[in-house]
């Protein structure tokens, strides 16, 4: 088993953290994974994107010729990446921010109004956390129950009036 | 033993506490700056002192310092600010105070970029420093081995007084991967100095005479001694610290030379290449000096051209020609300025590089 996903957002969109938590939910879960981060001056307002690898042997090489998941949160991310994803992979857009849908008619295509979603909810920052939600719902690639204890941990002391809106924001697409 | 998901920059920073660093001192520069903000917060609680420095020189100069009392310690910095660390690389050398120096490189020449860079090869194996001196470079390639060369840096350099640099690059600087991190080891305490450094200046409280830590030898007979018992150390270092991996060299047409994130895509691009019919290899320097020339041996009769693939112009070629000897055509494949080649492009270059060796 190997997976390559490709997460791209405006800076602050939160796409390199949810990247992020399903890379360290899947090593908790016993698998080998790599987490690679856009950096530099882009972070501070254009697109930031990170690249995972999750696979079950040593992963080679942390960088990717195509992606079997595309997740974008915004729309200069999905016209700049769509075309890496391998035919039959699946595309994530956040159709609150997006106002198009992907080119690629050969890929599963999941338009989550995540921004709409997450303002319901009382929190519109945990707007990741929705897409996140459809995430692990459509591909499985890491249990609820692995990113759960994640959030719970990251909302504790000061934090912890963030959790509910996260919670409810995971339980999204999962219930 | 758990694994934590962590940064490079990170790795480096915990593992070197652990190691036992009493001081650390850095100027921010992109690409290793989680490595001072770390430091910043953690090294104090260790019982360790964190400064950031004025400006790379005087990151240096106070490493000199702390170090020649006999504390351990570990400097960080980016290509550029390794530029301007070399007079004082070589002082600590010549005055045989062992340091850590970390150098997480990016594009270059000048101020360059801040994208991941390969083209500090022959500063940090050659150095801008005057005089016969040699300084033990390491490079790894993923972040357990971030984690594992830089605490046995911390030993290499003790045992050699001699500084110790391990090149990285920015994408490993940035990069996470699960790691498992060495035991801490604990701060030596001050009274404790000159039994582990009996030459280290700790003031005349424990012994009458007085430890002097130069680099000035006026006397040239003198000043040869010195470098002849130098080298006493760095022929013992060319035998003890040479290290490298290597796979499928018995058979491999094609045998890629490649260090830190390079070596990555090229075991992608060997991947690529056996689905096209062509065996290839790999020989990854870990020791970037002394270099693995005794890998190079093991290349079966089967080589038709050996590749050295790299983030620069091409500067470790060097290297691998004296290694090659002339047994077998050397060519590069390379990207610079901070551009990093996919795997398909190192595949395809290959086998173009193969057909034109066998011509």
């Amino acid at each position: 088993m190997k997976k390559k996903l490709f997460f791209a957002g405006a800076g602050g969109q939160g796409a390199l953290a949810i990247g992020q938590m399903i890379a360290k939910a899947a090593m908790e879960e016993g698998l080998e994974v790599t987490w690679l981060p856009s950096y530099g001056p882009e972070m501070r307002g254009g697109t930031a994107n990170c690249t995972v690898v999750v696979s079950d042997r040593a992963i080679s090489c942390p960088l990717i010729n195509e992606a079997d998941v595309l997740v974008v949160m915004n729309l200069p991310s999905l016209t700049k990446f769509q075309s890496m994803v391998v035919p039959g992979g699946k595309i994530f857009i956040n159709s609150s921010l997006v106002p198009v849908t992907s080119d690629r008619k050969d890929c599963d295509v999941f338009e989550i109004p995540c921004n709409d979603i997450a303002h319901d909810l009382g929190n519109e920052r945990a707007s990741n956390i929705v897409m996140l939600s459809a995430i692990l719902k459509e591909t499985g690639i890491v249990k609820e129950e692995t990113v759960r204890e994640q959030i719970e941990k990251m909302f504790s002391g000061r934090k912890a009036k963030f959790l509910p809106a996260n919670l409810a924001a995971l339980k999204t697409y999962l219930d | 033993m758990s694994r934590v998901l962590m940064k490079g920059n990170e790795a480096f920073a915990e593992a070197a506490i652990r190691a036992g660093v009493k001081c650390y001192f850095g100027y921010p520069i992109t690409p290793q700056n989680e490595i001072p903000e770390y430091m910043s917060h953690e090294l104090p609680k260790a019982g360790g002192a964190f400064i950031q420095a004025e400006s790379e020189l005087a990151a240096i100069n106070m490493a000199f310092g702390a170090s020649a009392s006999g504390g351990r310690v570990f400097i960080s910095t980016s290509s550029p600010g390794l530029a301007l660390m070399q007079e004082g690389i070589g002082f600590i050398a010549s005055c045989e105070v062992p340091l850590v120096i970390l150098n997480v490189s990016r594009g270059g020449p000048g101020v360059g970029g801040i994208q991941p860079g390969q083209a500090d090869y022959l500063q940090v194996t050659r150095g801008g420093y005057n005089g016969d001196v040699r300084v033990p470079v390491f490079a790894p390639s993923s972040i357990q081995e971030c984690a594992n060369l830089i605490y046995e840096c911390f030993d290499i350099a003790d045992e050699y007084r001699n500084p110790v640099v391990i090149l990285a690059d920015g994408m490993l600087g940035q990069m996470m991967e699960p790691v498992e991190l060495p035991e801490a080891r604990g701060i030596t305490p001050v009274e404790k100095i000159n039994d582990e450094r009996p030459w280290a200046i700790t003031g005349t409280d424990n012994h009458p005479e007085r430890n002097v830590v130069y680099s000035l030898r006026l006397d040239p007979q003198v000043l040869e001694n010195h470098c002849f018992d130098m080298f006493e150390k760095y022929a013992k270092a060319e035998k003890e610290l040479v290290r490298w991996t290597d796979q499928g060299l018995e058979d491999a047409e094609i045998v890629f030379v490649a260090f830190g994130t390079m070596s990555r895509l090229c075991v992608e691009a060997i991947e690529l290449l056996e689905e096209r019919g062509i065996k290839a290899g790999l020989i990854r320097p870990i020791s970037l000096w002394p270099y693995p020339n005794a890998a190079f041996d093991k290349i079966g009769k089967n080589c038709k051209v050996v590749i050295s693939t790299e983030l620069s112009m091409g500067q470790m070629i060097t290297d691998v020609k004296t290694a090659v000897q002339g047994r077998w055509p050397v060519s590069l494949i390379n990207r610079t300025g901070g551009m990093v080649p996919s795997s398909i492009e190192i595949a395809d270059r290959a086998e173009k590089a193969l057909k034109e060796a066998t011509k």
